[in-house]
Order: structure tokens, then sequence, then C-alpha cells
């Protein structure tokens, strides 16, 4: 999904906008806005938050280029910004601790499935585009926010479990365990929409 | 015979493709036998592959207006 593969090559971009090219910092933030935007609505869930979040993940990122090691994508880098943003923005609009990305996890009852039911081979046939967007859309916005981070960049921007602990400091295995129940708790919201009707719904019994 | 709770905390890797051979047919054995584990493994897979298909949004021209002025104005004063 990174653009690296396009040209011109995100490298070479990078060393011209180090360099202090003007047209190619553009070009970088024309690459990532829209993914930037899209994981800041989703960790905020309010436009008017994620517009600011994205000016100034973008303005930091130009601001401190020169501290772009390179040793890491710089969609990484720039994600880890945006985050530390976005949660800046959860935590001033709310005062309790359900926003902190350290929040202790418990792998307790609620990964367990609450209902087991088949889906159909392809269920996202039977809704519309703009239906589809808005349940899985509504799905993730009704995860916590530390499993909503994850799970945004683990399977919806497709990063590594690597470069996700990265861009959002944490441990490997922190985001295995929040992906897992992220990925969990989603298709238990999505069974009520995608399970089999009627009859077929025991099929595989 | 892995746990149907033993056989979730393993579930994420398998996903992934991120288990050894030993262990991967533990978790395979297991959903042969375990009709609950199986819907729960086939439907997790089917969530992770429709988000990974959800089409990305264009982000709204006046959002991007602004973010672009914004940068104008900051590289203006560099």
């Amino acid at each position: 999904m990174l653009a690296s593969t396009q040209i011109p090559d995100e490298a070479s971009v990078l060393v011209q906008a180090r360099e202090g090219d003007v047209k190619a910092f553009s070009e970088l933030v024309r690459r990532y806005e829209g993914k930037i935007f899209r994981l800041a609505m989703h960790i905020t869930q309010n436009r008017e938050d994620a517009e600011d979040v994205l000016q100034e993940t973008f303005l930091k990122a130009y601001e401190h280029l020169d501290q772009f090691q390179g040793n890491s994508k710089f969609y990484t880098w720039i994600v880890r910004i945006a985050v530390n943003q976005a949660l800046m923005k959860l935590r001033k609009r709310k005062t309790d601790k359900t926003v902190s990305m350290d929040e202790t996890i418990d792998t307790g009852e609620d990964t367990m499935a609450r209902e087991i039911a088949a889906w159909d081979e392809n269920p996202e046939q039977r809704y519309s585009r703009e239906e589809m967007n808005q349940i899985l859309s509504s799905a993730v916005e009704s995860l916590a926010p530390p499993y909503r981070s994850v799970f945004v960049l683990r399977d919806i921007d497709d990063l590594s479990t690597e470069e996700t602990a990265e861009a959002l400091n944490l441990s490997v295995p922190a985001v295995k365990s929040r992906l897992l129940r992220a990925r969990l708790q989603l298709r238990d919201k999505l069974t009520r929409f995608f399970k089999r009707k009627g009859e077929d719904a025991f099929a595989y019994m | 015979m892995l746990t149907c709770k033993e056989f979730l905390q393993e579930l994420t890797d398998y996903l992934d493709e991120n288990v050894d051979a030993e262990i991967r047919s533990k978790l395979e054995q297991h959903i042969t036998e375990c009709p609950n584990c199986w819907v729960v493994c086939d439907t997790t897979k089917k969530t992770i592959r429709i988000y990974k298909g959800m089409e990305p949004y264009p982000i709204p021209s006046d959002v991007e207006a602004r973010l672009m002025a914004a940068l104008e104005k900051k590289m203006a004063l560099k």
C-alpha cells in the first residue's frame, strides 16, 4: 500500500525534502495526507480534531525533518507523530484514563466470542459500498483507543507488526495481544450483519 | 489437543501465517474437531479481508486546502 514503488521513489524525494526542497516535501504530504487523516479520524472520531492532528503532524514533520533517521519508513515516523497528537487531543477532550496507550490489557473473558455463527462466503456483497463503509467504520469506532490504533495501522494501513510497534511505541507482544482483541471484537460486532440467514446459520455443524 | 483458549491465543499469528509447522498442525487439528473455533477462525479471517479491502476515502478538498495553506505559511517562515 505504501507509495514507495511509485516514481519518483521515496528515498530521493526525502533527500530533496531534507535539503529544503519545498516541492519535495509537498509531494510527501500528498502521498500520506489521506492515510494520516483517516488514522486521525479513527482515533479522535471528530473531524475538527482530525484536521488539527493532520496539520500538526505535517507541520511538526517539516520542522523536525532533520531528526528523521531514515532507518525506519517515513510513514512510520509520521504515524508516530500523528498518534501522539491524536492522543493528546483525546486527553484534552476527556479527562478519563481510557485514552492511555499504556493502559493495561487483561486478556479476560471478553476475548471470547459472544455469538458463534457462520457467515456467508462474501457477506459484504449483501450491502452497498456506502452501507459497508458505515458498518465497518462504526465497528472500528466502537473499539477502545488502544485497540483501535493497533487495528487501523496493522489491518487497514497494512503496516507490519514491527512497524506498528514502532509507530505506537509498544512492544511487539503488546501489539499482538491488542490486535487479537481488536480482531475478535470486530468479528463479534460484524457477526450481527454478516451471519448466514435462517437455517443456514448452523450449516457448519 | 489444544484448548479453545490456547487456540485463540495463537489465532492472530496463525492468520498472519506466523507460526511454525508444529503449532500450525495443532491449530488445524483443533479446528477440524471444534466447530466453534472453526467459525471464529473463518469469520475473523473474513473480518480482516473485508477491512483490508475497505475503500480509502479521499481527503476532503477543504481539509487539504487548509493543510497546504498552513504548510506554505510555515515554509515561508523558514
